[in-house]
């Protein structure tokens, strides 16, 4: 996989995740091209496109779409797979999550997807390891937060 | 945190209430900055993008000031808050060293964030990476799991080459702990390493191999993953992997026959992710290998056939295994059942998995075309999808099953695609059409009425080389002009939208064979009505007033008026008026016209029905000078109108010679009948080449028409020695017996770091082209992968590049491509060339420009 970008029906871009080396104003560029081709794009075609030189794969979920470049050889049925398993990490996660969940906490949506993949290849496949290993980070945290003493220590 | 917990950890305890008191401090010192969500909160409620720009910039300006001061309790608030700026666009790039700082930090929150803002504000072009180096090397080797992920997934996702060569041997070591969690990260780091830097490979095979003997599934699937890597870029690896095949079978028949896992279970499917990355990897390693192809046969007809096809997982691991068994040396019989797999996609409700039907379907065709045909009509079923890439997928696909038994069904399924499609498929389905139908076309009639049909069907969005070859075509088969004619009257006096190229072919046929179709036989008219030559008159009169037709429509309608005044009878007296009514046209092109064709009618009658003589049968054989002139004229208006100038300096039947003929009008022999092709037709032989030629089998025109010449812009004139080479298609060219070639020089086009490209150039005789073999070697001690050649050439040159052997150059290997130039004006060739490769896992890009290309190439 070469990136991954979430953006809302609006065009906002919500996260975005890059495995290749690329200088920013290319990815902006790359990014605001793309999430333009896709929002034109009717509900009725599939969710592949032949965009450049990438194969890109995209789905939408409620109001966020899910959008990844992904290599020559990859399988793209199998990258809606990888999607899926993101939104229902997301979703374990957050409790039915929303968009406003992965706006005002996006550092853990960051996070839960590098507990999914690295460097763009799928390292965990299972749901319950990923999520162990997010609960278990998260204690760290909080451990060393001292909330008792004041309670706006953390990111807030 | 709860009070028993501080009991028992004293020291933890201590360091609470440190931090506590520095954080009073703090607070006394400077208010707290604002919150990540507030900052969210108060962004989102900016109404107009000024607003949140005013909000944006505040804040950063208040985070720059905290970076300066040194600030410490609040950096990873702080850095939180300028990664959301980050991603709303605007720039970041000054929180670069305070990631830095807080990983440095013994907090994992502080960690966390740092982390994952060096991943999003560093990537492997910035210049901190001895900074991140060193941080990442302590991280490495960090006693807590979760700090060594951390900085295990920074360097997956930011490695550059040097980070990678440094961290190489930490990585390794974590490939082998005993901590499942670290062992898998490990190994995507390492494939990410392997990536950047291939050379790398070796000091993890060991550990590689080891991978494949887990249980977990995260680990398995990382060092499945790796091993891909390894295989794919480098052929010894590759051979050494060949021993793992039956591990890697017995895993996946694990997987299809262990019963029901809830960890890995998707939607009925055990690990799917796992399934298909092993699939990948054994299609790796069967590839061209009989043996491992015969060890993995069996598995890939189990998965084939036991893997449930109701959901998209299935199906993706299906769609895996068609690709792994067309691509090993499988078994006939599973080849069948892959190709019928993708029958099945075809049908399938899901309009993804319609797409990648099509899709690999086209990679396979060539394969295995006869399995392919009997899909043939779900395939023309998608044609009528609604979703536009897969409608492109099936046209592909259609047009790559054309074949001589199937071309009337098929062609009429794709006709009618044509007319209903939307205009960006219109010029490439149509020029398919057109080399179809040229290619299997049953009878003359047949191919003049799909021809038609395309004309009708494609409007305007039709290439011009279909006007010229329609009209080479009508004009060699003698047999069917007078039905033609009088159809492409018919299509004409229906057309209501000014399709040009409609026009423009239809008043070309009419006026070379007006005469005919007033004369047509009941076996012509079929059920038609027979125009009269007012009727027709009448048609022409709107042509040539209709604003909508473009100058170039009415030059061949004047021209085509012209002629039909020696084949109609009684009707002159209106086309002479028609005709000088031009002469005081505000074109200049079509003023010039109706002048010359006065004359005509005038001074010059007696010469009328000599010069108005119908074409004889085309040939493609012209002198070069008739090239120059008509070349420019059909590339744009202007450039035609450049030149009128200079024919109306000259005599009037100077004039009137130059116009038929070309430039060097006094060489010219008026009754040479191959000389003097009319300007608008002549226009057109131009394209014709272009095109390459039609089908020869017709004993009336010299039979080598066109040939290999398809892509050059010949004005050479072919020798005329009658070879029945009918064949035209593009990869002929060079074996075809008309080119005979004569060496000249090699040039050395580039030189520079141990890459070399030399060009040997050979002129192609009796034409314009040079054939240029270039061939690039590596003298340096690396592979040099990804090897692009690219190049440009004036606009006056027509530049052809045929694939290159291959992208990778090993060290004293080479890479070789050919390239055609053809060089209608003899000019000097001005090359710029841009070059691309890997080395040593760096992209080098080179440009130059070549210029010494000797001249005599071109005499």
């Amino acid at each position: 996989m070469q990136f991954m970008l979430l953006f809302s029906r609006q065009g906002k871009l919500r996260l975005q995740k890059w495995y290749v080396a690329h200088p920013d104003k290319l990815k902006k560029k790359i990014t605001r091209e793309l999430i333009t081709t896709i929002l034109t794009r009717k509900p009725k075609m599939c969710s592949f496109l032949e965009w450049k030189d990438l194969k890109v794969v995209y789905k939408r979920y409620a109001s966020l779409y899910f959008c990844c470049a992904i290599e020559q050889d990859d399988n793209e049925l199998l990258t809606l797979e990888v999607i899926h398993r993101y939104v229902e990490l997301l979703d374990k996660y957050f409790g039915s999550v929303c968009e406003l969940d992965i706006i005002f906490n996006f550092e853990k949506a960051y996070f839960i997807l590098d507990e999914l993949l690295l460097g763009g290849e799928i390292q965990e496949t299972s749901k319950k390891n990923v999520l162990k290993a997010i609960a278990a980070q998260d204690l760290l945290q909080e451990e060393e937060t001292p909330q008792g003493f004041f309670e706006d220590h953390g990111l807030g | 945190m709860n009070a028993s917990e501080h009991g028992f950890n004293p020291a933890f305890n201590m360091a609470t209430i440190k931090q506590a008191i520095n954080e009073a401090v703090e607070r006394v010192r400077m208010p707290t900055p604002m919150r990540l969500r507030d900052l969210i909160r108060q962004i989102r409620a900016a109404r107009t993008a000024a607003e949140e720009r005013s909000v944006v910039n505040k804040e950063c300006a208040y985070i720059r000031s905290t970076f300066r001061e040194e600030d410490s309790v609040w950096r990873c608030r702080n850095i939180a808050k300028l990664l959301y700026i980050h991603m709303l666009g605007y720039p970041a790039h000054f929180g670069q060293l305070e990631c830095l700082k807080l990983i440095a930090s013994p907090r994992f929150t502080d960690k966390r964030i740092g982390y994952l803002g060096a991943m999003l504000l560093l990537d492997e072009r910035q210049d901190v990476h001895l900074l991140i180096t060193n941080c990442l090397k302590n991280d490495l080797n960090s006693t807590t799991q979760f700090v060594v992920g951390l900085a295990l997934c920074t360097l997956g996702a930011i490695a550059s080459p040097e980070m990678a060569r440094d961290l190489a041997a930490e990585v390794e070591r974590l490939m082998k702990s005993p901590n499942a969690y670290i062992r898998k990260k490990a190994g995507l780091c390492a494939f990410r390493i392997i990536r950047r830097v291939p050379d790398l490979m070796e000091i993890f095979l060991p550990a590689t191999r080891s991978m494949l003997s887990e249980k977990n599934h995260g680990v398995l699937i990382t060092g499945v993953t790796l091993i891909t890597e390894m295989c794919e870029n480098s052929i010894d690896t590759l051979n050494h992997f060949k021993k793992i095949v039956p591990n890697l079978v017995r895993i996946l028949k694990n997987l299809i026959l262990a019963g029901y896992s809830p960890e890995h279970d998707v939607s009925g499917v055990s690990d799917p992710f796992l399934q298909v990355k092993i699939l990948k990897l054994l299609r790796v390693l069967g590839k061209n290998d009989a043996d491992a192809s015969e060890a993995m046969n069996d598995i890939l007809a189990q998965v084939a056939t036991n893997t449930e096809t109701s959901k998209n997982v299935g199906n993706s691991i299906l769609y895996e295994t068609v690709l792994s068994i067309m691509d090993i040396k499988s078994e006939s019989g599973l080849r069948v059942l892959a190709i019928n797999i993708l029958g099945r996609f075809l049908l399938n409700n899901d309009k993804n998995i319609r797409y990648v039907a099509l899709n690999t379907l086209l990679k396979t065709v060539h394969i295995d075309t006869s399995a392919v045909q009997r899909h043939r009509s779900t395939i023309l079923e998608c044609l009528k999808d609604p979703d536009v890439s897969i409608r492109r997928r099936a046209m592909e696909l259609s047009f790559a099953l054309v074949n001589s038994q199937n071309i009337r069904t098929m062609m009429k399924e794709l006709l009618t695609f044509l007319e209903k499609s939307e205009p960006e498929f219109k010029a490439p389905c149509s020029s398919s059409i057109v080399l179809a139908a040229e290619r299997y076309a049953p009878n003359k009639r047949w191919h003049l009425d799909t021809l038609l049909k395309v004309l009708v069907a494609a409007g305007n969005y039709l290439r011009d080389d279909v006007i010229s070859s329609t009209i080479q075509l009508i004009s060699e088969t003698t047999s069917q002009q007078a039905y033609i004619t009088l159809q492409l009257w018919q299509a004409l006096s229906e057309d209501k939208l000014d399709k040009q190229p409609l026009i423009q072919v239809a008043v070309w046929a009419i006026g070379e064979y007006g005469d005919l179709v007033l004369s047509a036989t009941s076996d012509d008219i079929n059920d038609m009505v027979k125009p009269t030559e007012e009727d027709i008159i009448d048609v022409y009169k709107r042509l040539l007033w209709s604003p909508q037709n473009s100058p170039t429509t009415k030059q061949f309608a004047l021209m085509s008026l012209t002629k039909l005044s020696t084949r109609f009878s009684h009707t002159n007296n209106k086309i002479q008026q028609i005709v000088s009514s031009f002469s005081s046209n505000l074109h200049i092109e079509l003023q010039q016209r109706g002048v010359e064709f006065s004359q005509l009618f005038g001074k010059h009658s007696n010469l009328r029905s000599a010069l108005l003589e119908r074409m004889p049968p085309m040939e493609v054989v012209r002198n070069s000078s008739d090239v120059q002139t008509n070349g420019d004229m059909d590339e744009s208006e202007d450039k035609s109108n450049d030149n009128s100038p200079q024919h109306s300096n000259n005599t009037d039947t100077n004039v009137l010679l130059d116009l038929l003929g070309g430039t060097d009008s006094s060489d010219l022999d008026i009754i040479k009948p191959s000389s003097m092709p009319t300007q608008p037709i002549s226009n057109n032989k131009d394209l014709l080449d272009l095109l390459g030629g039609l089908d020869l089998s017709n004993p009336v025109t010299t039979s080598d028409t066109g040939l290999g010449f398809i892509m050059e812009n010949n004005n050479g004139s072919l020798p005329l020695d009658n070879n029945d080479t009918s064949n035209f298609l593009m990869g002929d060219i060079l074996n075809t017996n008309l080119v005979n070639e004569k060496h000249v020089p090699t040039l050395t086009a580039f030189d520079k770091n141990g890459l070399k490209i030399v060009f040997l150039l050979e002129k192609v005789s009796e034409s314009n082209m040079v054939s240029i073999h270039l061939t690039a070697t590596n003298s340096t001690i690396s592979n040099m992968t990804d090897f692009l050649f690219q190049a440009a050439v004036p606009k006056a040159f027509h530049l052809q590049m045929l694939s290159p052997s291959g992208t990778i150059i090993s060290p004293n290997g080479q890479v070789t491509q050919i390239l055609r130039v053809t060089n209608p004006n003899k000019g000097a060739l001005r090359m710029r060339i841009r070059l691309s490769y890997t080395i040593d896992g760096a992209l080098i890009q080179e440009q130059t420009e070549v210029n010494n290309f000797p001249t005599e190439i071109w005499d």
